[in-house]
């Protein structure tokens, strides 16, 4: 449990660690630390330079600013979900950030850091494809918005490139009529999802749904959009049994993941199980 | 007299843990310090054909490195204390030589001037080891497994094999109405104390005397075993054990690196210091449980047992650690469970696969008896369709039938097993929870009770049962100033016996709770002792300790009654006085006793000198021991000093004994099990701290949970550990713990005069079978009778969506 030696740069402004990260193929970005760390302890990844943003100021905020919500990548889970303002405008991510590790880890982790390191159990990925987040990415040449859906490439790889950090997250406030949920079966051990689905829904009048948005974690190589879910329920009436068979094609052609707790047709049904179960308590948020 | 036995005390050891004050081996700092890493196995199973330490000798801050071919002679194999019949000892070297035989298995030490350059070390040693892989012998569910054979001169990889039992069991099977069999895995567990293991060694050359401080619960059998192993003098090594973090039978042992340590240290002339990681925790502790067996019961049509056979092969791993093939031995002992079974028998096959040993694991051996027992009772009550709790009472030895002798060959101490039950049902509301289960089934909802009523063998034990004594010592001493000290045998690591025992020795002595302090874990100041295992600290160290201040309190009185002038027999002691018994009954009825003036001696005592103590009819025992150690006072025939030693040796051991009633839910979608009540009634004989005991009982559920639900050391079929971190092993955390409901019933032992049975391990033993009696009872509306641990859903949703 002991690393390889690294160097390690407390950054004082996001330039500052722009630099460092351009001047050092091997530097790595320290946010928090709840993943990296310990993979860095179990030699699993060995980065020369460990770049610090814990200290740069304006990377930890909660806003509204031109009808949408900005979330600096800095800020920490705990803090995501005591804000209050997000339990008025966009309650999914408190509640998604309730679902992560315990009060210790929440008290540290961050929303960009977790992002950006792409667990495939993660929870965050969830609810952000879900919100339709975009993620502002910084580098030395500037800055670029990459939607949500796009964002998460593969196992521990997302769409960052190399000298780009995640700067800030930006959510849609919720108006009209919408439910989210987000629900979750940790695995027992490390707590993870070994399925975790965000369900954020719109309706028209009565329980006629006009927009579904379905993100699904725990259950392939990367957190993904569940589209096929939310054909099934937009423009649907939802009850039970329309919700039940949209909830069917959760892993609608996705590579499914199996282990020791979880084989991939185990978690083929959970993930049915649990997409219901988003839609369904979304759907009586709405109300 | 009980000013503190009894009382919820808490515990006096807390405030230092609580502040991250105490100190464990890792916080125990030496100048010059050398830090030691292994180089352990990738392979289950491998030929070492070579080892090259150039690259890593090489490396700035690496003193030496170690194979186990420069020192396979110089450092004595890892010991084995279980004496079978006929039992295959492989030689175990504290750093393999020519193969490797687990994941894990060390092949080399590096010692280097810190941590980090010696893990760094590591990792530039790796390249030169070279390793020929063969296959490993991993599984043992369809029988032992024949090839390849791990110890090659062995021949098979049979270690032993053990028939044990009294009466017919032939007869008993004939006389049976119905056999009941079900065939029964208990998985691999790791026993995961908080505190991984560690080891600092520290050798003076010119004194050739060795320190080894390690996290383990036998600080004395260490010391003489390390002593045997690294060829010096016992009375020049002097074990240590700080603070320690847990053990849960895990530190109950021997280990190669508590033997390298000590060696190195001495050959380098430096402290050098190991603090196991927690994967090494995973690969290189031992393991505990791993058994598979079938159990036959011969039953009548009314539910009285006729007999009981168990064939079970006990998965041991690679090596024997210093229990490791004793503890089926345990499982047999134990299989008549809370019942009248007039024929048992255990036939034991131990194998060796390429894992970690299997040993001594919070229950060794009597949770999986436990287990067979509870699990079987319910298979039979579904059979015979009779509630469970009927078919339990039937079997049942009523309380009059104490002591209770077994077809196993113990002798039960004593006992009350239909009170424990009558409480736990009344507490759980048994009958309403059968009726509410009733109306949940009918509303497609999967409800399941479960109950358990156990007996645990306890307070180990009388010496001619166990390997290495199964006495405990303790000395009590009172200090000029009155304080009180008592060194105990016993090395508690999370018991709270420096409470008990300052509990114990406050009221016989009538003292204050804060003038006694209990000290343990050092061999180089407490007196030979045996260690805390087995829930045997408090039945017999603390009847140790008992014993000790009353053969000091003979001591003080003698003095007392010289200094009151007086005989021993006038003396009355209470609340920590002695008082001159006329003196008292004159002084009530007004009379005076004649006085002997100040400085004058009585007319015919010439001899005896004048002391300021004449004329005192009341002292306390804190006076009498500075009198004791100023010895100006005391008769001629006494030593001076006050302090006493006792070694306790038990006739018997003891039985605690309850029931554990469990309710469960399961997620007709998931598969998930929840549980929603959890009652427990257990019966440890007296109570010195019922805080102490409700912790006991806690943690043993909390772990029972882990096995029934959660748990499982998992090697795949090449023998690679796949739960070889805390985030695939999964150790159930507070939020997946459910209330608890507690309560007891006191029957006291009389095996010893605390009265006391132990409670250590009762919860490990109760409570697994009340949990998986619980899920299977909720799957019974799917023809389910039984089902093996851990209940991960996915087993749970297949047996629903089959």
């Amino acid at each position: 449990m002991i690393p390889a030696a690294f160097d390690y740069v407390r950054a004082n402004t996001l330039d500052e660690a722009l630099n460092l990260l351009a001047q050092n193929e091997e530097a790595k970005i320290l946010a928090g630390g709840h993943s990296l760390i310990p993979a860095m302890k179990l030699r699993l990844t060995q980065p020369s330079l460990l770049v610090d943003l814990g200290r740069i100021k304006d990377l930890s905020y909660i806003r509204e600013e031109n009808g949408q919500i900005r979330i600096g990548a800095m800020t920490t889970h705990y803090q995501i979900e005591s804000s209050d303002l997000l339990q008025n405008v966009c309650p999914l991510l408190p509640e998604c950030a309730s679902h992560i590790g315990d009060m210790q880890v929440r008290n540290k982790g961050t929303i960009g850091g977790s992002l950006a390191h792409s667990d495939p159990a993660g929870d965050w990925p969830a609810a952000i494809i879900a919100l339709n987040a975009e993620l502002v990415a910084i580098s030395k040449s500037g800055e670029r918005t990459i939607a949500a859906n796009n964002f998460f490439v593969d196992l521990l790889t997302t769409a960052l490139e190399p000298g780009e950090i995640l700067r800030e997250i930006r959510v849609n406030k919720t108006n009209g009529r919408t439910g989210h949920a987000y629900v979750k079966m940790p695995h027992p051990a490390s707590g993870f999802a070994v399925v975790g689905v965000a369900a954020n829904l719109s309706f028209n009048g009565g329980r006629e749904c006009k927009a579904a948005s379905i993100g699904v974690t725990g259950v392939s190589s990367k957190a993904y959009r569940a589209s096929a879910v939310e054909t099934a329920l937009t423009g649907a009436e939802l009850n039970d049994s329309t919700i039940d068979s949209a909830a069917a094609h959760a892993t609608d052609g996705i590579d499914i993941n199996g282990d020791v707790f979880a084989s991939d047709e185990f978690r083929r049904h959970l993930a049915a199980v649990y997409t219901r179960r988003a839609i369904a308590a979304a759907s009586e948020r709405a109300k | 007299m009980a000013k503190y036995i009894g009382k919820r005390i808490k515990r006096t050891e807390d405030p230092r843990l609580i502040k991250g004050l105490a100190h464990y081996v890792d916080d125990i700092d030496l100048p010059g310090t050398l830090h030691v890493a292994f180089v352990r196995s990738m392979y289950a199973h491998a030929r070492i054909t070579g080892i090259d330490t150039a690259e890593a000798m090489k490396a700035p801050g690496v003193v030496a490195v170690y194979t186990g071919k420069d020192i396979a002679t110089k450092i004595g194999p890892v010991p084995c204390a279980a004496a079978l019949p006929d039992l295959k000892v492989p030689d175990y070297r504290v750093l393999a030589t020519d193969k490797v035989l687990f994941v894990g298995h060390p092949i080399a030490a590096v010692v280097a001037t810190d941590k980090y350059t010696a893990r760094d070390a590591v990792e530039y040693l790796y390249p030169g080891v070279y390793l020929e892989e063969l296959p490993a012998v991993v599984h043992v569910i369809d029988g032992v497994p024949t090839s390849p054979v791990i110890h090659e001169h062995f021949g098979d990889n049979i270690a032993y094999k053990l028939t044990s039992g009294e009466g017919d069991i032939d007869a008993a099977m004939k006389a049976a109405d119905r056999i009941v069999t079900q065939k029964m895995i208990h998985q691999r567990l790791a026993p995961i104390a908080m505190e991984p293991r560690g080891v600092l060694a520290r050798y003076f050359p010119g004194e050739e005397e060795l320190t080894v401080w390690s996290s383990t619960q036998i600080p004395h059998l260490l010391r003489t075993q390390l002593a045997l192993m690294i060829g010096i003098p016992e009375n020049k090594l002097r074990v240590i054990t700080p603070e320690v973090g847990g053990g849960f039978g895990s530190k109950l042992n021997v280990y190669a690196e508590e033997a390298l340590l000590g060696w190195i240290s001495m050959q380098l002339g430096k402290p050098v210091k190991w603090i196991e990681s927690r994967r090494e925790n995973m690969q290189a502790t031992i393991h505990g449980r791993a058994q598979v067996g079938t159990v036959e019961v011969g039953v009548k049509n009314d539910g009285t047992i006729t007999g009981l056979r168990y064939n079970v092969v006990a998965d041991l791993g690679a090596y024997h650690q210093l229990l490791t093939p004793a503890i089926p031995t345990l499982t047999g002992l134990m299989l008549s469970g809370a019942y009248k079974i007039p024929a048992i028998q255990m036939n034991v096959t131990g194998v060796f696969t390429n894992k970690m040993s299997t040993d001594a694991y919070r229950g060794a051996g009597r949770p999986e008896a436990t287990y067979v027992v509870e699990r079987v009772m319910d298979v039979i009550a579904r059979e015979l369709n009779l509630d469970p709790v009927e078919v339990r009472r039937k079997n049942f030895p009523k309380a009059s039938e104490f002591p209770f002798h077994t077809a196993t060959g113990l002798d039960y101490d004593s006992g009350n097993y239909d009170g424990a039950l009558d409480k736990a049902l009344d507490l759980s509301g048994y009958q309403k929870l059968r009726e509410e289960q009733k109306k949940a089934r009918d509303n497609g909802k999967l409800i399941g009770i479960g109950l358990s009523s156990y007996v645990e063998i306890c307070a180990l034990g009388p010496s001619q049962a166990m390997p290495a004594g199964g006495w405990e010592s303790a000395t009590v001493r009172i200090e000029p100033t009155g304080k009180v000290t008592i060194l105990t045998g016993t090395s508690p690591h999370g018991q709270g016996q420096e409470t008990s025992f300052a509990q114990i020795a406050a009221d016989e002595l009538g003292v204050d709770l804060n003038d006694v302090t209990v000290i343990h874990g050092d061999t180089g100041v407490v007196q030979y002792g045996i260690g805390t295992f087995g829930s045997r600290a408090t039945a017999v160290g603390g009847t140790a300790v008992l014993i000790a201040i009353q053969k000091l309190k003979e001591k003080a009185a003698k003095i007392a009654a010289h200094m009151m002038q007086c005989d021993a027999s006038r003396l009355s002691f209470e609340a920590g006085c002695y008082t001159r018994e006329e003196a008292a009954a004159a002084a009530a009825t007004g009379k005076s006793e004649p006085v002997v003036p100040v400085g004058e001696a009585p007319g015919g005592a010439l001899n005896e000198v004048p002391t300021p103590t004449n004329g005192r009819t009341k002292l306390t025992i804190q006076e009498i021991a500075l009198a004791a150690h100023i010895a100006k006072e005391i008769p001629p025939d006494t030593e001076p000093g006050l302090s006493a030693t006792y070694f306790f040796e038990p006739k018997n051991f003891t039985f605690p004994f309850g029931t554990h009633i469990c309710v469960v839910e399961i997620d007709k979608d998931t598969g998930e099990t929840k549980i929603i009540k959890y009652v427990a009634v257990d019966d440890c004989g007296k109570v010195i701290n019922p805080l102490l005991v409700d912790g006991q009982v806690h943690g043993g559920i909390v772990q029972s949970i882990g096995q029934a639900l959660y748990e499982e050391v998992i090697y795949d079929d090449q023998g690679q550990l796949v739960t070889g971190e805390l985030m695939d092993y999964a150790v159930p955390k507070a939020a997946q713990i459910p209330w608890f409901e507690t309560d007891r019933t006191e029957t006291p032992s009389p095996v010893n005069p605390l009265g006391v049975k132990g409670v250590g391990e009762a919860g490990t033993i109760g409570a697994t079978p009340a949990i998986v009696n619980a899920v299977v009872d909720a799957l019974a509306p799917y023809g389910v009778k039984h089902l093996d641990m851990p209940m991960r859903p996915e087993k749970i949703w297949k047996i629903i969506h089959a």
